[in-house]
């Protein structure tokens, strides 16, 4: 739990701007709409119809649209010299505005609605010109609804900046997400706990200095005009400190949204602390096709992704030469198109395999896919969100003619103990997962070799080949570190034993440190201190 | 001086007022009378523009209304409204003093004027300045309304059913504090009733309307002696028979009649 409220102050910061400047873009936008709109009915119903599609957009997928339409939009701004990144901030600033027009837009279109006439011709009857009586008149009265929607965008907007993790905003979402990938309870809760605080915060601030006005108590007002100042003040100024920071930019390291990632992110900045001292920061969470994206935007510096997934989704290809002929292939590509560099192969691989339960696969003597194909039609699958998306599917049904009963899509934290509480017959497994051997299942062998190697590769975006090169040498280190067994242990120790990936990555480094340490005094030099 | 000429006012297809003329001279008040929906308001209210004329002319002191802004046309007229339209969301003092703070008075004048108005419309200012509006009866609001209306010291009110909502006796000491105001500073009103009797009393002439068109207009003395028809002599037989058993009942309490 200490490790976790450790993180807190960053996280809560992030999450604080996020909020604050998305709900001030929001009120920005939609009250000046909304006046408009009020006045002019045509234009009412366009405004009011197109807030209310938007909101119809579920939050994760308004926010995952968002990384291409700005990264689109980067390439048009960044001709102007206004950079646009597509994952991070941006993304997420854009959404969480959105999403918080039509609660305002609405209220602020039926407060002036039910401001009564008689007081309207009053108010042109006592000489108010029409920017008077709505300054005046209108928006006075108004304003108790009109505050409403407010207070009920900023509690919305506290609630789904939790969702921009994966678009690689910093939220309290980092919590939740890599809380539920990693099990790790402590996590969720002081996620939920502070979004939730903050949201309730902000909703009495906001309605405290609506009474105030409306009961014309200045206390009130002051009340919570004072703390919703000074948390604004607070966003502001740590958002210009980092805007300031003189300090070289940090190595930004992506992790996608899984245990092994977490912890091979964590390894990663590890070892640059020991090799080189630069400066590091995680961006956790990401979205799978988002990592990539990002690494060749020049968002995040480094991250692992595997070679198979790169072979099918990035060079599209179909055919399957041998395993270090695709790392080979893979590195050429990536170079000559992206500029991106494979740094390293961890030494591990991380394949999709299907999985069974041990018990059932021994029973049926099941040991490879060949096997399984007569009893699928009465197996049930379950899968990853990406999995029946991917490649590798139509290539395992192609190949084999498996068909199963059902398919059902899960999230991957949960398909292990799906399979094994028997609400599935088959997984798409990762083959390092180490639930693997926990649970005791069965990994099934691909023996017509329909799947890709999927070798864990290291990949280094343009910005970092260019500008430091002594990290990459260090980083070099690594290549063969790990083995699948290896990984399988540490995953486990993460995603069963309690243990944070930061402190399995500690464990792996320092015990590496120490048997390279030996051998080096074996040679009769000692170079790394533990 | 208020110069009324040909004006219409049509909404859609129907006619609201059409061809009226009449002119209320400096320091005069007119009194505009007619049942329900026979384009009393609508007549008053063209005169600040608060309803724009569909054709015809209206002239303040000689210049075309139609040339100025509306809302500095209407802030150097006072208006008392029917529903008298007091902002719920400012004070007391603060409704009085709308139309000194948006012709830019200093605040201390502002003051005074407010405290001035509050005592004229007989509400203690001490008591009453920091009152919410809604907190207020019917009749103390009408005075506020009136105390409003003259508030920028204009030389021209309007008033529409301004003593509608009062009890008989603070009717009666508004109306008379009024008529005094009025005259003492040479004001000219046109003022809208239903209530024959306050025309006949406060006009210093009454113009009947009927569906938008002028029936008679006149003193009130002329409107009793020569009613210009029926329904103008409908219009007066009730005060007429009031104030004819009141004398009654007086002439028989001064014999000692039962």
């Amino acid at each position: 739990m200490n490790e976790q409220l450790a993180l807190l102050p960053g996280y809560l910061d992030a999450h604080l701007q996020l909020s604050l400047l998305a709900l001030s873009a929001g009120i920005g936008l939609s009250v000046p709409l909304g006046i408009a709109a009020s006045r002019r009915p045509k234009l009412e119903a366009v405004v009011l119809g197109t807030a209310s599609v938007i909101q119809t957009i579920p939050g994760l997928a308004l926010l995952a649209i968002m990384v291409p339409v700005l990264a689109a939009a980067g390439v048009y701004t960044a001709r102007f010299g206004i950079p646009l990144h597509g994952i991070g901030m941006a993304p997420a600033l854009v959404a969480l505005s959105l999403y918080s027009l039509l609660p305002i837009l609405r209220n602020t279109v039926s407060g002036l609605h039910s401001v009564d006439p008689d007081l309207l011709e009053a108010a042109r009857g006592v000489g108010m010109t029409q920017r008077q009586r709505l300054w005046r008149v209108e928006l006075p009265l108004a304003l108790p609804i009109l505050v409403a929607g407010i207070r009920t965008a900023a509690v919305w907007t506290v609630g789904m900046a939790t969702l921009s993790t994966p678009v690689g905003a910093t939220s309290l979402g980092n919590f939740i997400f890599s809380g539920l990938q990693t099990r790790n309870d402590d996590a969720i809760l002081v996620g939920c706990v502070a979004a939730a605080a903050l949201a309730l915060l902000l909703d009495q601030l906001i309605q405290l200095v609506e009474a105030g006005t409306r009961r014309r108590s200045r206390a009130r007002v002051w009340g919570g005009l004072v703390p919703l100042l000074a948390l604004y003040l607070y966003a502001a100024g740590s958002a210009l400190a980092a805007a300031r920071d003189d300090a070289p930019a940090p190595v930004v390291i992506g992790a996608k949204a899984f245990t092994e990632q977490y912890v091979l992110a964590d390894i990663v900045a590890g070892r640059i602390a020991e090799t080189s001292h630069a400066a590091t920061r995680i961006v956790s969470s990401l979205g799978s096709t988002v990592a990539f994206d990002a690494l060749a935007a020049g968002d995040i510096d480094l991250y692992v992704d595997y070679s198979g997934t790169l072979w099918v989704t990035i060079l599209k290809r179909t055919s399957l030469p041998e395993r270090n002929e695709v790392i080979h292939e893979i590195r050429e590509y990536l170079e000559h198109n992206y500029g991106i560099q494979v740094v390293c192969a961890l030494g591990f691989e991380n394949r999709y395999a299907l999985a069974m339960r041990g018990a059932e696969a021994r029973r049926l003597s099941l040991h490879d896919l060949s096997e399984l194909i007569p009893l699928a039609p009465r197996l049930s699958i379950g899968a990853d969100y990406e999995f029946f998306q991917r490649p590798e599917w139509p290539a395992l049904v192609k190949r084999y003619g498996l068909h199963f009963r059902s398919q059902r899509s899960m999230d991957p934290a949960l398909m292990y103990q799906a399979l094994a509480q028997g609400e599935v017959d088959v997984i798409s497994a990762f083959s390092t997962d180490g639930r693997i051997a926990s649970y005791d299942l069965q990994l099934l062998d691909d023996d017509r070799r329909a799947i890709p190697p999927y070798d864990a590769l290291l990949l280094a975006g343009p910005r970092i080949v260019a500008q430091r090169p002594d990290v990459l040498r260090g980083l070099r280190g690594l290549a063969g570190a790990i083995d699948a067994v290896q990984m399988q242990r540490m995953n486990l120790a993460v995603d069963g034993g309690g243990e944070t990936p930061a402190q399995v990555a500690r464990t792996f480094l320092r015990q590496r440190a120490r048997s390279s340490a030996t051998q080096q005094d074996a040679g009769g030099a000692r170079i790394l201190s533990p | 001086m208020i110069e009324v000429d040909a004006v219409e006012k049509t909404f859609g297809h129907v006619a609201a007022v059409s061809d009226l003329s009449f002119r209320v001279e400096a320091g005069e008040l007119l009194v505009l009378v007619g049942a329900s929906g026979c384009g009393k308001t609508t007549t008053l209210k063209m005169i600040n523009r608060l309803i724009t004329p569909s054709s015809g002319r209206v002239r303040i002191d000689g210049r075309d209304a139609a040339d100025r802004p509306g809302h500095e046309l209407r802030r150097d007229i006072g208006y008392c409204f029917q529903g008298v339209g007091l902002f719920p969301h400012m004070t007391v003092s603060e409704n009085v003093a709308i139309t000194p703070s948006l012709l830019g008075w200093p605040k201390a004048k502002i003051d005074r004027r407010v405290d001035e108005l509050l005592e004229l419309v007989e509400l203690a200012p001490a008591r009453y300045r920091a009152r919410d509006p809604r907190d207020l009866s019917g009749g103390q609001r009408q005075r506020v309304g009136l105390a409003r209306a003259l508030a920028a010291r204009p030389r021209i009110v309007l008033l529409d059913e301004p003593f509608g909502a009062l009890d008989p006796l603070s009717r009666d000491r508004l109306q008379r504090s009024f008529q005094r105001i009025r005259r003492d500073l040479n004001l000219t009103c046109v003022f809208v009733t239903h209530d024959m009797a306050e025309a006949l009393l406060l006009g210093d002439h009454v113009a009947v309307l009927r569906e938008g068109r002028l029936v008679q207009l006149g003193e009130p003395g002329e409107l009793l002696r020569d009613p210009a028809d029926d329904s103008v002599r409908e219009l007066l037989a009730t005060p007429q028979r009031h104030a004819e058993w009141l004398e009654h009942l007086l002439a028989g309490a001064e014999r000692g009649d039962p």
